[in-house]
């Protein structure tokens, strides 16, 4: 009985003296020693509203989508339908959402019906209180009145195509004080509704810093090795372009003065990778779809001088944060083998 | 700041903290732990009334010994007031008087009583004769009725009694019962028909104790004796002629008809007066607060001479019904503490940070399990409405004050049903905080439209969870005793709340979260 009970336990739960030496971060040792240590409160407004983002990023000449037109107010909303009359495709999001709510992507329309990428197709009713909901405060932080943005749709490369279901694949690089220091693609599955939330079922794939290969997969912090619904060997996935793509994560830094950020990217087919948002507050199921936890490399950029180049951090980080020569091997056997 | 001036204000606060309770430990002998000691009642009569511009008198009726009860202190506060005890017959007294006041008038009257087994009950002098009704048509022959029904079931004046009450019980009642019960408030109504049966009795008035109440009021009862004095004369018990006369009495209570008197009920007026008389004002109320204490009883009086002094800040010289309000006040750092440790040690996820320590307030008032059957019937309830209004299309702040409205009809309708089922239990559904509940619902609608059903079972039991068990802290007498009788306590847990604001390492459920990551 008590054996029995031990025994679940102990293929359930660890100690906390394994996750040390793993080097894992939890949610206490993230808020104390990196957010409210590395990122200034007056300077959240910067990521939490992202219309701000957006302009930042057109300051800074960071790529981000195209920017359509926003809705500030509630009479304004019916312009919405004049506004995305010349794009096929576009994305409304509210500019204080969190963790993916609010946001609507329609992928293309006939001026009365909208048809979203799972094919269901809305109303320009449904469109107009989706709009007046943000503008109500529904998706904002503590439900204050927000604006919402309306955007471009991107259109995704190519090379991702046989890994998502339905939405837009997204790449999540944490960049501690300039440095990236891990990252992760998230994939959308039917289980997380096309959305690219982690929680919601979508697919965590580790990414070599040094490389843009994948390293492990992950489904609700379980091991993955396929896309559940498209059946892609998770293993054969390499991000292009990937020193740009460490190049502007990194940039962020600048940007915004924030130390301990999540930038979320997209590859777009014909523009390369573009930023979509900024996170002062970075999940930390990345280490779970690394395998790997965050302290070291964090205590490693610690120890860094301040005041290095973009392109030197990325060199940095690329060179220190690659996996061993045995680890992609292992992962060119495993490709051999399918 | 650095982590030294961190450390050296989390040390301060806990000397300081340790220190306080020490010493109201060692100097005011207050006890670590409840129960062992005595029970001491501090009771606190408010007299409220709109002064008419003339001379004012008014006269309270005090509590004496009794069976269960006796009285250890007493004094007054009434500004400009001159007072006098009257010690006469019926009962004690207090009688304020003033030549000249106008507008409205507050006096109050604190009583420290003694819970005690052995309290020895004053005695009874005088045994009240019945007395002469009279009754309109045809409320006389409806009384002569239900007198003689109940008059063939019983055997003395007791049982007597107990049957009257009887045939006034809202299932039996017969037609001759609903007629008297349109003209007569029903305790007035027993003691007529009672005093026309010739039996003795008076309406007295009792207080129920419980710890911690506020703006209470007295309830009547019935004090039927067992003898009734020949040719209706009330009789002097004492005097010389009046040997063997059998001074029993019962409290029944009008309403049930249940003989005995509840533990938890204190006489404030046992011999028949009325309990407030003012004479040269209007709207005259009276209302208690109180509060219990466990403590020596020697040490009750000492504290209550030291209260006294004029040099004396603690909570515990403030007036009772604010003291009353501290009781519960003092336990909401100890809710909070409970969801600082589910969140960063556990790591819980609740919906709205404090609202399970709103909520395990609210089980405090209702007991737990009517509490939670209450809180799952307002929250299910409101989410299937809630799921209608969402197809509306309306601005937020509209929408949650529509929710708002529909968990007050929600309250309003389970109070109703509960009533009508004889639950009483089911009225204390009011005491939940109704703009947290609709809160609460339309975050729980939000996440199960985003998140799904599950995501909403997952916060909503977490944070009933922790509801319960700041509950089960908040409500533990020990815990009660703890906070309200050492204010030091406060400064110790504020010193312990800011180390859990410094812990940087794992959470318990971190432990199985992240358990893949030490797997290869």
């Amino acid at each position: 009985m008590l054996s029995s009970w031990l025994n679940r336990w102990s293929r359930n739960w660890t100690t906390p003296g394994a996750l040390r030496a793993r080097g894992v971060v939890g949610m206490n040792r993230r808020n104390i020693g990196y957010i409210s240590k590395y990122n200034d409160r007056r300077l959240y407004p910067l990521v939490d509203d992202k219309l701000q983002t957006k302009l930042l990023c057109q300051k800074y000449g960071l790529a981000s989508p195209e920017m359509i037109g926003k809705v500030a107010s509630q009479f304004e909303v019916e312009r919405v339908v004049d506004m995305v009359r010349d794009h096929a495709g576009f994305v409304i999001k509210p500019a204080k959402g969190s963790g993916g709510k609010g946001i609507l992507v329609i992928e293309h329309h006939d001026g009365e019906e909208y048809v979203k990428p799972s094919g269901a197709r809305i109303t320009r009713a449904d469109m107009e209180r989706h709009v007046s909901n943000i503008l109500s405060g529904l998706y904002s932080l503590g439900g204050s009145p927000d604006v919402a943005l309306v955007e471009g749709l991107i259109s995704f490369d190519q090379a991702f195509a046989e890994f998502t279901y339905e939405g837009v694949p997204d790449i999540r690089v944490i960049v501690f004080k300039g440095y990236p220091v891990m990252a992760m693609m998230r994939l959308s599955t039917a289980a997380s509704d096309g959305k690219a939330n982690l929680h919601q079922g979508a697919v965590g794939v580790g990414l070599d810093i040094g490389s843009g290969w994948a390293v492990r997969g992950v489904q609700y912090d379980r091991p993955q090795f396929a896309h559940p619904d498209t059946g892609h060997d998770i293993f054969s996935l390499k991000v292009p372009q990937w020193d740009t793509l460490l190049e502007l994560a990194a940039g962020c830094y600048e940007m915004t003065g924030l130390g301990y950020l999540g930038t979320d990217m997209v590859l777009d087919r014909r523009h390369g990778p573009m930023l979509l948002e900024l996170n002062a507050r970075p999940g930390l199921a990345i280490q779970m779809a690394n395998g790997e936890g965050l302290r070291k490399r964090l205590e490693l950029i610690e120890r860094q001088p301040d005041g290095v180049p973009v392109a030197e951090r990325v060199a940095f980080a690329r060179k220190h944060f690659s996996r061993s020569k045995e680890d992609v091997a292992n992962v060119g056997m495993a490709l051999n083998a399918d | 700041m650095s982590r030294f001036a961190f450390y050296l204000l989390v040390g301060l606060l806990m000397l300081i903290g340790v220190g306080l309770t020490a010493y109201r430990h060692i100097s005011f002998d207050v006890p670590w732990v409840p129960g062992a000691q005595q029970k001491v009642w501090d009771i606190e009569a408010q007299v409220a009334f709109t002064a008419t511009g003339g001379p004012v008198k008014a006269s309270l009726a005090l509590p004496e010994n009794q069976k269960g009860y006796s009285v250890l202190t007493e004094n007054t506060a009434s500004s400009g007031f001159g007072l006098s005890y009257l010690d006469d017959l019926p009962g004690r007294r207090a009688e304020w008087s003033i030549r000249e006041a106008a507008g409205s008038q507050l006096l109050y009257y604190t009583v420290t009583m003694l819970e005690s087994d052995n309290a020895t009950p004053a005695a009874i002098k005088r045994l009240p004769a019945p007395q002469e009704v009279s009754w309109e048509r045809p409320y006389d022959t409806a009384a002569a009725q239900v007198i003689d029904q109940a008059r063939e079931r019983s055997a003395d004046s007791f049982t007597f009694a107990r049957e009257l009450i009887k045939q006034f019980d809202n299932q039996r009642q017969g037609e001759n019962a609903r007629l008297l019960l349109t003209q007569f408030e029903r305790p007035e109504l027993m003691l007529r028909l009672l005093n026309e049966a010739g039996v003795s009795a008076r309406l007295v008035s009792g207080l129920s104790l419980e710890d911690g109440r506020r703006r209470q009021t007295v309830s009547s009862w019935l004090q039927v004796f067992a003898e009734t004095p020949q040719g209706n004369e009330a009789v002097d018990v004492e005097a010389a002629d009046a040997e063997n006369i059998n001074t029993d009495w019962v409290l029944i209570n009008p309403e049930t008809g249940k003989q005995g008197e509840p533990d938890n009920l204190l006489l404030w007026e046992g011999r028949g007066a009325p309990m407030l008389e003012v004479e040269g004002g209007v709207n005259s109320r009276v209302s208690f607060s109180m509060i219990r204490h466990n403590e020596p009883a020697a040490v009750a009086v000492r504290n209550k001479l030291a209260n006294d002094e004029l040099l004396n800040f603690s909570i515990h010289s403030l007036p009772l019904e604010e003291q009353a309000l501290f009781k519960t006040i003092l336990l909401i750092p100890i809710g909070a503490l409970v969801v600082v440790l589910l969140r960063v040690l556990v790591g819980l996820k609740t919906s709205g940070t404090f609202m399970p320590v709103l909520i395990a307030l609210a089980f405090i008032q209702t007991s737990l399990v009517t509490g939670l059957i209450g809180f799952l019937l307002i929250v299910a309830t409101g989410l299937v409405i809630r799921s209608y209004l969402s197809r509306l299309n309306l601005l937020l702040v509209a929408r949650v004050s529509v929710v708002i409205i529909t968990v007050i009809a929600i309250i309003s309708i389970f109070s109703v049903l509960a009533y009508r089922f004889g639950l009483n239990a089911g009225l204390t559904i009011t005491f939940f905080p109704m703009i947290i509940l609709s809160w609460t619902v339309e975050r729980m609608s939000i996440l199960w439209e985003e998140e799904g059903p599950k995501e909403v079972l997952k916060q909503g039991g977490g944070s009933l969870l922790t509801a319960v068990l700041a509950y089960l802290a908040m409500n533990n007498p020990w815990v009660r005793h703890l906070t309200f009788n050492f204010l030091g306590l406060q400064l110790v847990l504020m010193a312990f709340i800011l180390l859990l604001g410094n812990y940087t390492g794992y959470r318990l459920l971190e432990l199985r979260r992240f358990k893949p990551l030490t797997e290869d």
